[in-house]
């Protein structure tokens, strides 16, 4: 199955998933479904306008380069690699970022060289929106929901990642009211690079932290 | 607050269908793990999907299994684990 | 019993990886959602059970902000924040614009 889906993106896709067409200009049921929504919520007082435009901000701002950040000092901080452990809000607290999001607590899972993370929602698309942002299409596929818990080694080598025999593969389906975050391990070689070596893939677990090409 | 479990315990969680809203997802029931740690108190998912805000507390443990056990034609190496949350009101000690 | 929402184990075709941005009236719906729980209006638990109960078909037709945004207004008119009268009238009056999009 693997050879339909090297993790090129320029490659041609033979497998397309029919994707609802979501074009900003086109005027669905759904999206008059929001305009009314919001529309009601501004003129009850739940919230105004402005207040959706400084979500809309607040969700353009939460971007991986905030996971990156929190990965790259614990890299470097041993301290701050422990407090980030044991008390993953208070670590990324310290750095500036706002942790209230759907009153959730998250949690970092470190890799070694004995033990590889990986997280799945297989109920929902649960994510650490607070350091990732909001999470890739994929990830919230029905594919990859249904298949990473099950079939993680095939899973990740399509993704391009092939782990040896002797590393245990651990699958965090987040179920509840805790958010994982996978704390990648530190490529050889790489003193005094900066956070660029963390993807977002990497804090997921479907990649390495990788030096640049 | 009590709790029943401590890392290490062995449970199996209940193969049962319950009503409602549930987080304890359907190929893990009857399945036998361990308590890796316990992750707190939280209020129960299955009464908040409801609105019922104030609806009280339960344990929540973070629950390791094997995915050998799991899914008896699991492909990798016996050592491969799935870790899920899972409220002590869906655990069973064995 | 196993909910439509409950895919762990089931067997699925190759994980589309293409990456897209999210769209402007897509982050509306996430920005909705945020101030709604913000504002103790709705708890994410909430929206999950209603996403549970838009039907199997719904679920997995629609793509994930089509989702939320019907599981958001089925709640509010659960939860007696909007009435259906008002919520019809609004989709009507919003198809008589002249230009609907904000």
């Amino acid at each position: 199955m693997s050879e339909h889906h090297d993790h090129d993106h320029e490659a041609p896709r033979r497998h397309r998933h029919p994707l609802q067409p979501d074009a900003d200009d086109t005027l669905t049921y759904h999206r008059k479904l929001e305009i009314a929504v919001r529309e009601l919520l501004i003129e009850k007082g739940i919230f105004t306008a402005d207040d959706v435009r400084a979500a809309i901000e607040e969700l353009d701002g939460r971007t991986p380069d905030r996971g990156s950040r929190v990965v790259a000092r614990a890299w470097v901080d041993p301290e701050y690699k422990a407090l980030l452990l044991k008390d993953a809000r208070k670590a990324c607290e310290s750095l500036g970022f706002d942790m209230d999001l759907f009153d959730v607590t998250l949690t970092v899972v470190e890799n070694t060289p004995k033990v590889h993370n990986v997280i799945v929602c297989t109920l929902c698309s649960c994510y650490p929106r607070m350091l990732l942002g909001l999470p890739p299409s994929w990830y919230k596929s029905r594919a990859y929901r249904s298949r990473m818990v099950k079939e993680p080694r095939v899973v990740l080598k399509e993704f391009g990642l092939e782990l040896p025999e002797d590393v245990t593969v651990r699958v965090h389906d987040s179920t509840a009211d805790l958010r994982y975050l996978v704390l990648p391990m530190r490529p050889e070689g790489t003193a005094g690079m900066s956070d660029r070596l963390v993807t977002r893939d990497s804090m997921i677990g479907v990649a390495l932290a990788q030096r640049p090409r | 607050m009590k709790r029943a479990f401590d890392p290490g315990d062995r449970v199996r969680v209940r193969k049962v269908d319950a009503p409602g809203h549930i987080r304890t997802p359907y190929y893990i029931r009857g399945k036998e793990g361990e308590i890796e740690r316990f992750c707190g108190f939280f209020r129960n998912p299955e009464e908040l999907a409801y609105g019922r805000y104030d609806c009280e507390q339960r344990a929540l443990y973070r629950v390791r299994f094997l995915q050998r056990h799991v899914w008896p034609d699991y492909g990798g190496p016996r050592h491969d684990t799935v870790d899920i949350d899972i409220y002590e009101h869906w655990l069973e000690r064995i | 019993m196993k909910g439509y929402h409950d895919l762990g184990g089931e067997s699925a075709g190759p994980i589309e990886t293409k990456e897209k941005e999210p769209t402007l009236w897509e982050k509306r719906v996430e920005a909705l959602l945020m101030l709604l729980t913000r504002r103790g209006v709705l708890k994410v638990d909430e929206n999950r059970r209603a996403l549970e109960s838009l039907g199997a078909d719904a679920y997995h037709n629609a793509t994930y902000a089509e989702r939320r945004v019907m599981a958001i207004s089925n709640n509010l008119i659960l939860k007696g924040v909007i009435s259906v009268d008002e919520l019809s009238a609004r989709l009507a009056e919003i198809d008589r614009r002249a230009d609907p999009l904000p």
